[in-house]
């Protein structure tokens, strides 16, 4: 049974569709991401999951009951916010305890569940503090106890990570990570940040206005990407468009600017009709460079110039200008001494290996 | 401690004296000489007693606190204590049913979208645009025997048939909220408006019914213009006699009258100044007992 499943959720405001028509099931612990630009949807859709926003239609169920109609105060839920929400007029260990007050817990199992939460997330000494005495860090590990003492079921997170600096994010990334395996707790994780999705989430689901646009496990999304947006939205990509020649066995043959190009076909599904327009995605990394004029014989190369290259000391990023006008990024890993460089302006051979050519839907 | 700069220009000492006394020379003197000055006499002339014909003369005496506190020539009797007790209450009613009032009107306000909203800004102010005098004998005639207000209480048995609401405590309560509203709605918008919703939505998540969401997610955000509200209030409708005279029926004594007596028909300024000096004192007391209560940065919206 998924710990939360939306049924055709929508919501609009006047004339703009927030979410649109959203199904979507989410696994008891695991750490799912909602990956989208700014406005997409996506902290609307989180919203409705906490009960602070309701759907216009569709069923939201938690734990295999239909909590549609039920206020956020009732919700097993809880909400690590953007702006963290701590309460000004209370400290740190009252704001912790704030959700048990509210249950009215007793005391005597109000006090160790306070200290245990604070101690995981490592707050222990900043009991008495006020949050306006708090740093960004310690803001956000406070809203997580507070959020976490509450032992829910499904904790939801906001772009929790969203004020802090990059440092501080990645340190904290890691370390909610780990909370998040040691709890078990299944994760909500609302970010616009393509990285910090792919790190941490088993599985991902991006969103684009409103619409989810491919659901599925993190590498998936990035190997895989089903739509033109997912793939140029997570990470950089490059996209080469043709019309369909051939399409039999697991490959699809088409004519690009390019040339003939070939991929592999791992989905039956995608199967095309020749004459169809089609769209390539290839990842940076993935495509090949080799010195030399000579165009091969092989499949999918090509000849073409280095037109910049941008050194980032791990890698090389060389943009290339190909023969009918296309242009291309290739990233390549600076291995060792031995890779004789490239330079600007000379002309390589470029590869674009059949199974890295990813068949777009749209 | 580095020298202090003065962007784009040099000027000397001498200079610099003369730029003070320019620009707040003639508030600071104008204070001086018609407030801090006055109230200097007024508190040396509490001491003093009443002479023949209106004047004042020595020697020193603390009789007329004695008098004020309720030890007159017939022994023990609070008429003052009383009076000034009556003013409190006045005040405090007064704050109390503006603060019930204004709250809701506050978060109407500030949900409106902004043409309406500064519609509904300018409504608020707008009975400052008539004199508070010709407000109250609005009232008077508003609420007097015959009037359609007056019929309406009697047909839902409020009050018996013959009265009438005016004169009587309803009537000055009535008119000292319809006065005062605008000092408490205007201070709580302002700070209505600035609120944090997400303070809200957090209590709300975490289980909070809707008092405790208004207890924690509210109320201390609105605290500083609910602080500035309540002295905006209180202070003036302490003090105010003019309308528990005319709409009260002129029979209730408040410190206004009291004070406005003493220095006019009554020919005592020295009486006068004691409960001057009282009143102030105890206004004084009220603020700083709201200063340490909710902390001093609530009254920076004043």
């Amino acid at each position: 049974m998924p710990a939360v499943e939306l049924t055709n959720v929508c919501r609009r405001f006047h004339e703009v569709v927030a979410v649109d028509q959203i199904h979507l099931a989410i696994r008891r612990g695991e750490f799912f991401s909602l990956l989208g630009p700014s406005g997409c949807g996506k902290t609307t859709l989180l919203r409705i999951i906490a009960g602070l926003d309701r759907p216009d239609a569709g069923t939201v169920s938690i734990d295999g009951k239909d909590a549609t109609e039920i206020p956020a105060h009732r919700r097993p839920v809880n909400t690590v916010f953007q702006s963290y929400a701590l309460f000004p007029h209370l400290n740190v260990r009252e704001n912790v305890a704030f959700g048990l007050r509210m249950k009215k817990t007793p005391r005597t199992e109000t006090e160790p569940r306070v200290h245990r939460v604070m101690e995981l997330v490592r707050i222990s000494e900043l009991g008495p503090r006020r949050p306006a005495q708090l740093s960004g860090g310690q803001k956000q590990r406070v809203a997580l106890a507070r959020a976490l003492v509450n032992e829910p079921q499904v904790l939801l997170l906001d772009e929790p990570l969203g004020a802090l600096d990059l440092k501080l994010r990645k340190e904290l990334q890691v370390e909610l990570h780990a909370l998040q395996r040691r709890l078990g707790i299944t994760f909500i994780y609302v970010t616009h940040d393509q990285e910090e999705a792919l790190a941490m989430s088993d599985r991902i689901g991006v969103m684009n206005n409103g619409k989810l646009e491919q659901c599925g496990p993190a590498e998936n999304a990035y190997e895989r990407p089903r739509t033109r947006f997912v793939a140029q939205f997570l990470g950089a990509c490059n996209l080469i468009e043709g019309i369909v020649r051939r399409c039999a066995e697991g490959r699809m043959g088409a004519e690009t600017s390019l040339g003939e190009i070939q991929a592999e076909m791992p989905s039956p599904a995608q199967t095309r009709k020749p004459g169809e327009r089609c769209t390539f995605a290839i990842r940076p990394e993935r495509v090949g460079l080799m010195k030399g004029s000579e165009k091969a014989s092989e499949i999918n190369a090509v000849a073409a110039r280095i037109t910049d290259l941008i050194y980032f000391g791990a890698e090389t990023e060389y943009q290339l200008e190909v023969a009918g006008g296309l242009r291309l990024n290739a990233r390549v890993m600076n291995a060792g001494a031995t890779s004789s460089p490239l330079s600007v302006g000379e002309t390589v051979v470029v590869r674009l290996p059949p199974n890295a050519l990813i068949v777009l839907d749209d | 401690m580095p020298p202090e700069v003065h962007r784009g220009e040099l000027i000397s000492l001498h200079h610099r004296a003369w730029r003070v006394v320019g620009s707040a020379g003639p508030g600071v003197l104008w204070l001086v000489l018609f407030f801090a000055l006055p109230l200097l006499m007024i508190v040396a002339i509490s001491f003093l007693s009443r002479g023949e014909y209106g004047t004042f003369q020595g020697p020193l005496t603390l009789e007329n606190y004695r008098r004020l506190a309720g030890f007159g020539l017939l022994g023990f009797e609070p008429l003052y204590p009383i009076i000034v007790l009556r003013s409190l209450a006045l005040g405090l009613g007064t704050a109390v049913l503006c603060l019930l009032a204004a709250l809701p009107l506050a978060f109407f306000i500030a949900r409106l979208s902004r043409p309406f909203k500064n519609l509904a800004l300018i409504l608020v102010v707008i009975p400052f645009w008539t004199n508070l005098l010709i407000r109250t004998y609005a009232w008077q005639m508003l609420l007097g025997p015959g009037s359609w207000i007056t019929q309406a209480a009697v047909w839902l048995g409020v009050i018996a048939p013959g009265e009438s609401l005016y004169p009587g405590a309803v009537a000055v309560y009535l008119c000292m909220v319809c006065d005062f509203l605008p000092f408490m709605v205007l201070p709580l918008y302002a700070s209505v408006e600035k609120l944090d919703w997400s303070l809200v939505e957090a209590a709300m998540d975490l289980g909070a019914n809707r008092f405790e969401v208004f207890r924690h997610g509210i109320l201390p955000q609105i605290r500083p213009g609910f602080a500035a509200g309540s002295v905006l209030v209180f202070l003036p409708a302490t003090g105010q006699f003019v309308i528990p005279d005319l709409l009260g029926g002129a029979k209730t004594v408040m410190l206004g009258n009291a004070l406005q007596q003493q220095f006019g028909p009554g020919l005592d300024w020295p009486f006068g100044s004691a409960i001057a000096v009282v009143s102030l004192a105890l206004v004084m007391i009220a603020l700083i007992v709201l200063v340490r209560k909710s902390g001093e940065k609530d009254l920076e919206i004043l």
